[in-house]
């Protein structure tokens, strides 16, 4: 960039000189000044528009008026905002608005949250100058799930049409007709459903008016009436920020504001999905079963039997015949409970949670790489990025607000998108290059690109050499990765890899982003190491826009695992198998610590099974959906002499529990949820919980009191001290410090301002390490008896097993329920359309799913999602596991179509 | 409505009158290009004599446009159908010399006859009215044309009687 380019210049607003960056609008320093300029058609999140004329300034020079939206400040310019002529010309546009406008304030459920009243308040409009001209008609309000359309309110300044097709890329609307007849549509004015409108509520975000609004929502309350209440979505690992709107202790609507990290945006889940909180199945009582029904008992005879039944456990078995599973969706506070509560107070390292079915091969592969096991960058990174590699997740479905992120940087900052997926998913419409392989193959790909990247040179030799070790390994493996044999294995053409190998390492910075894709193999850790590998290889790590970020599923499961919610780490990822953190922890705790690392949560299904675990404590998790081979978890839960499950519904799995314990949800209470990008941040209590329900951290700490222990907290607050206290990487931790918008860890000490990016000038393990990775297949390939490939994963608009988002009136409606997308190939040789039932088979079982015919999938290839009770697809998935980090095979089996 | 199975198996297709391969061959006649919309567009009304929905959503991965982006297009020019028409197009011409001539009185009387409003189609499928401006054949004023055929110095009777030809 030239020098000029970069200059401050001094421009006149109002009389007052100022200093200005170049690319600054009239509208930014305005707002910089905190001098108001009415607007209707602009919205930070979109481009500049200059429609609605509101906005209009006076600039010296100028024969008329500009917009200040869409008016660049130039050098010397003099501006003035609020001249006599400008206040006419504001209250004539506002006068021209409300002429055609339903005067419908008295009912309008937007009343008092809308700007057209506002500003007409504001310039003193009390009613249109402009009478007897033609009417648009008063429509009724079109009906579609969550969002309510009201198009005689509309005013067209386009922001609902911009921000479907500029932010969310989902282009469900446009503007339609022409002149007078204009109107904001959908094609052929169907039902938003029949669009392909992913229902993320954007655009009721960005109207100015009640034209677009929640239609839950509608006769509740006015804006004014709603105690508001900030805090953390209970969704995904993204950490969007919500504002909750409640009323009579219900829920009624949620919002972002526009000054969150997530800039306002929201997607279908967190902005909609939040009825199961104000359920009528929310559980009020602790459970019983007697015989085969459930009871309801008072809490003190609940925690009384639990402490009896694990006492006689522990005394007739060990305290190893007993297990707990902590909660990805619980906060920190109540992981670090959990895991103190197993090690300290019942003595065993036998703790996990759901992490171990996500990104246990993350933990294990990071770690042993970098020496941290998290995401390396923050989120709003990414669109610093020159290239953005995605490989194995489905970002714009799983974590869709940093899918919007990734889009920003490939349609608007000019990023080069690499999409390395064996789905047809939506990144890959907008991505440069797409390589489709097949189902774990990733390792052979990734070595691939590292083999063009060695070949072509454009290996980073100076952060090899002064930043990495062991490089000679990799560099004798690679030789024999050539496209063409990459080609072989994982169907990937050689020519499409040599692109985007060139993409990613000429990038001046370039970021990985992966998920599930990559970890949920039984060369889960294999496929980590090798994408360290590429990273380390081209030097993209340690600065903004580069990075290793791995994409955390749970909106805590990055706290739980910090937590050593995991039967091999203390908190901080303390080890176990070390005798100065036993002895550490075990002072602050004020007992000895079991010296055994414990075991993972398919080894704890397998003890149950075998009968070498009795008694089992789960919190908050659901692995009769969750987890591979169902039916044996099935078995092994049943087998257990004693079974707890602390839940907010009585889930397919406390079904099947002796004793229910009812918790409380993300809205009852105080606490921290920490997101992918490692930012602990609050969730506040908004309602009071139904019945006897408590928060999950007052029941662990009442268990743990009736077992003799004395755990005492008055808040969570006071536990997050103790965190701090006993975790180097969250010692400057505290609520007061992460009130406003959290603290990324690690922040070692008080006055710690927090890490946004890992591993700047050096690795947390010194050197980053090389590990050279040959490719292995999955552990099931497809064969004469089951030919074809089925892989798992996430819809948009569910989650996890679905305990949250099926309880959402209109949720099961906006996405397809139990599918099996096959292709269009398939589906023709096996006679199948969509809709149809499809029997699936495999060697663990079989299920029956509706065939969705997509040419998302490609021929041989089966996805489903693993959502439904209706279709588990974990009826069919393969058990298999990383020998190291333990995590089962989701993503590839094979099966056949019977 | 009959059922065909279209090669692309895409679930919008299965259930329609449209024959995928048939607009996929407009779409690439013109290169894909999404400027060429208005051609393809054209073409597809040509073909099927309105714009149906399920074509619409062909043109848009062809053209990788999007559907709402297309109809935006399609319902801002004036020449695009967004339901089927009948056999016969009427147009009733009511340019200066036709209006003059009595174009109107010829719209009346066919609104009647035909029961249907301008721009309507007959429930037999047979007729579709619509008035334009200026057809551009002012010296056989009033005018109107069935089709591809004009029909010049109409009366309203006559015009009655032109328009009863094309209904066996």
């Amino acid at each position: 960039m030239s020098k000029t380019a970069t200059d401050k210049f001094t421009v006149n607003i109002n009389g007052e000189d100022h200093k200005v960056e170049p690319k600054t609008t009239i509208l930014d320093l305005a707002d910089d000044l905190g001098i108001k300029i009415p607007t209707l058609c602009h919205d930070p999140r979109l481009k500049p528009f200059g429609a609605c004329r509101l906005c209009l300034v006076e600039l010296e020079g100028a024969r008329n008026p500009v917009p200040a939206c869409a008016t660049i400040l130039g050098p010397k310019m003099v501006i003035k905002t609020d001249t006599e002529r400008i206040h006419a010309i504001r209250k004539t546009i506002i006068g021209l608005l409300l002429s055609d406008h339903p005067s419908d304030c008295l009912t309008c459920d937007t009343c008092g949250d809308c700007r057209l009243q506002e500003y007409a308040y504001e310039y003193g409009v009390r009613e249109a100058d402009f009478k007897g001209g033609e009417l648009h008609p008063v429509r009724p309000q079109e009906s579609d799930p969550f969002i309510g359309r009201d198009m005689s309110k509309c005013i067209l300044c386009g922001r609902c049409v911009r921000i479907c097709d500029e932010v969310e890329a989902a282009f469900a609307i446009d503007w339609t007709y022409r002149g007078f007849e204009t109107q904001v549509n959908t094609p052929y004015g169907e039902s938003l459903l029949d669009t392909t409108c992913e229902f993320c509520g954007l655009c009721v975000s960005t109207c100015p008016v009640g034209a677009l609004t929640e239609a839950r929502s509608k006769g509740k309350h006015r804006v004014w009436e709603a105690k508001k209440t900030l805090t953390t979505c209970p969704y995904c690992g993204t950490g969007c920020e919500l504002e909750l709107h409640v009323k009579d202790n219900q829920i009624t609507k949620v919002k972002s504001r526009p000054d969150s990290l997530n800039h306002g945006n929201l997607c279908v889940k967190g902005k909609f999905g939040y009825d199961f909180v104000n359920s009528p199945e929310r559980l009020k009582k602790p459970l019983l079963k007697k015989g085969t029904d459930f009871v309801e008992i008072e809490w003190e005879e609940a925690l009384g039997l639990m402490a009896k039944k694990f006492a006689k456990i522990k005394s007739e078995n060990g305290p190893d015949a007993i297990a707990g599973l902590s909660s990805a969706k619980c906060s920190n506070e109540e992981n670090y409970l959990f895991q103190k509560l197993m090690r300290s107070v019942i003595g065993t390292n036998n703790v996990d949670h759901c992490a171990r079915l996500c990104h246990a091969s993350t933990v294990a592969g990071l770690a042993i790489s970098f020496g941290s096991g998290a995401m390396t960058n923050s989120i709003d990174d990414i669109e610093d990025a020159g290239a953005i590699l995605v490989i194995g997740s489905n970002t714009t479905e799983a974590h869709p607000i940093i899918g919007l992120g990734v889009l920003k940087a490939a349609r608007e900052k000019g990023a080069k998108l690499i999409v390395i997926d064996p789905r047809g998913i939506k990144l890959t419409k907008f991505a440069d290059v797409w390589l489709p392989q097949k189902p774990g193959t990733d390792v052979a790909v990734l070595n691939g690109l590292m083999h063009v990247i060695m070949e072509e040179g454009l290996a980073d030799k100076d952060f090899i050499k002064e930043r990495t070790e062991d490089f000679e390994a990799l560099e004798k493996l690679l030789p024999e990765y050539t496209p063409e044999k990459v080609e072989e294995i994982s169907g990937v053409p050689a020519d499409d890899l040599r692109l985007a190998a060139r993409m990613y390492a000429e990038a001046d910075a370039a970021s990985v982003i992966y998920s599930m894709g990559i970890t949920q193999h039984t060369t889960g850790v294999d496929n980590v190491k090798s994408i360290a590998n590429l990273a380390m290889l081209t030097g993209n790590l340690g600065r903004r826009g580069t990075g290793v970020n791995p994409l955390r599923g749970q909106n805590n499961v990055q706290g739980a695992c910090d937590m050593g919610a995991l039967p091999n780490v203390y908190p901080g990822y303390q080890k176990v198998a070390e005798e100065a953190s036993r002895d550490k922890l075990g002072k602050a705790w004020g007992c000895s610590l079991p010296d055994s690392t414990g075991l993972t949560v398919v080894e704890i299904m397998n003890a149950a099974a075998d009968g070498s675990v009795k008694g089992l404590y789960i919190m908050g998790e659901n692995p009769m959906l969750s987890d591979p081979d169902v039916g044996h978890v099935e078995e092994a839960l049943e087998n257990l002499d004693f079974f707890v499950v602390q839940d907010i519904f009585l889930t397919e799995t406390a079904a099947l529990a002796d004793l229910v314990l009812p918790g409380q949800t993300f809205a009852e209470k105080d606490g921290t949820f920490t997101s992918t990008e490692r930012r602990v941040q609050r969730i506040r209590k908004a309602i009071k919980p139904p019945g006897e329900a408590r928060s999950d951290w007052q029941i662990i700490t009442d268990v743990a009191n009736a077992m003799g222990d004395d755990m005492a907290y008055n808040s969570p607050s006071e536990i997050m001290d103790e965190i701090a206290s006993v975790t180097p990487s969250y010692g400057g931790m505290s609520f007061e410090r992460i009130d406003k918008v959290g603290l990324q860890w690690p922040c070692p000490d008080k006055d710690h301002p927090g890490t946004p990016v890992l591993h700047v000038g050096k690795f947390k393990r010194g050197l980053g390490k090389f590990h050279p990775v040959n490719f292995k297949p999955p552990a099931e390939e497809p064969d004469a008896e089951y030919p074809m490939i089925l892989t798992t994963g996430r819809l948009l608009n569910q989650f996890h097993t679905g305990t949250m988002t099926r309880k959402t009136e209109g949720m099961d409606e906006v996405g397809p329920i139990a599918s099996a997308e096959i292709s269009p190939k398939d589906a023709k040789k096996h006679n199948l359309k969509t809709g149809d039932k499809v029997k699936l088979v495999t060697r663990r079982g079989e299920i029956e799913a509706n065939a969705l015919v997509t040419d998302k999938s490609r021929p041989g290839i089966i996805f489903m999602p693993f959502h439904f009770h209706e279709a588990p697809a974990n009826r069919l998935t393969n058990p298999a596991l990383d020998p190291i980090a333990k995590i089962p095979e989701f993503k590839v089996c094979a099966v056949r179509i019977k | 409505m009959s059922q065909k199975t279209c090669e692309c198996q895409e679930s919008k297709c299965q259930n329609s009158d449209i024959d995928c391969a048939t607009v996929k061959q407009m779409v690439a006649a013109h290169e894909k290009k999404p400027a060429s919309l208005i051609p393809v567009l054209q073409d597809v009304q040509q073909e099927y004599g309105y714009l149906p929905r399920e074509a619409l959503d062909i043109v848009a991965r062809g053209l990788n446009l999007s559907v709402s982006n297309i109809y935006g297009v399609a319902t801002f020019y004036k020449q695009f159908r967004l339901v089927p028409q009948g056999e016969h197009l009427i147009k009733v011409c009511h340019g200066t010399a036709c209006h003059v001539a009595g174009a109107e009185g010829i719209s009346v009387v066919l609104r009647s006859d035909l029961d249907v409003e301008d721009d309507e189609t007959t429930d037999d499928m047979k007729f579709t009215l619509e008035s334009v401006a200026c057809l551009g054949c002012c010296s056989l004023a009033p005018v109107i044309t069935v089709g591809e055929d004009t029909h010049g110095r109409l009366t309203p009777d006559k015009a009655k009687k032109v328009v009863s030809k094309y209904a066996k």
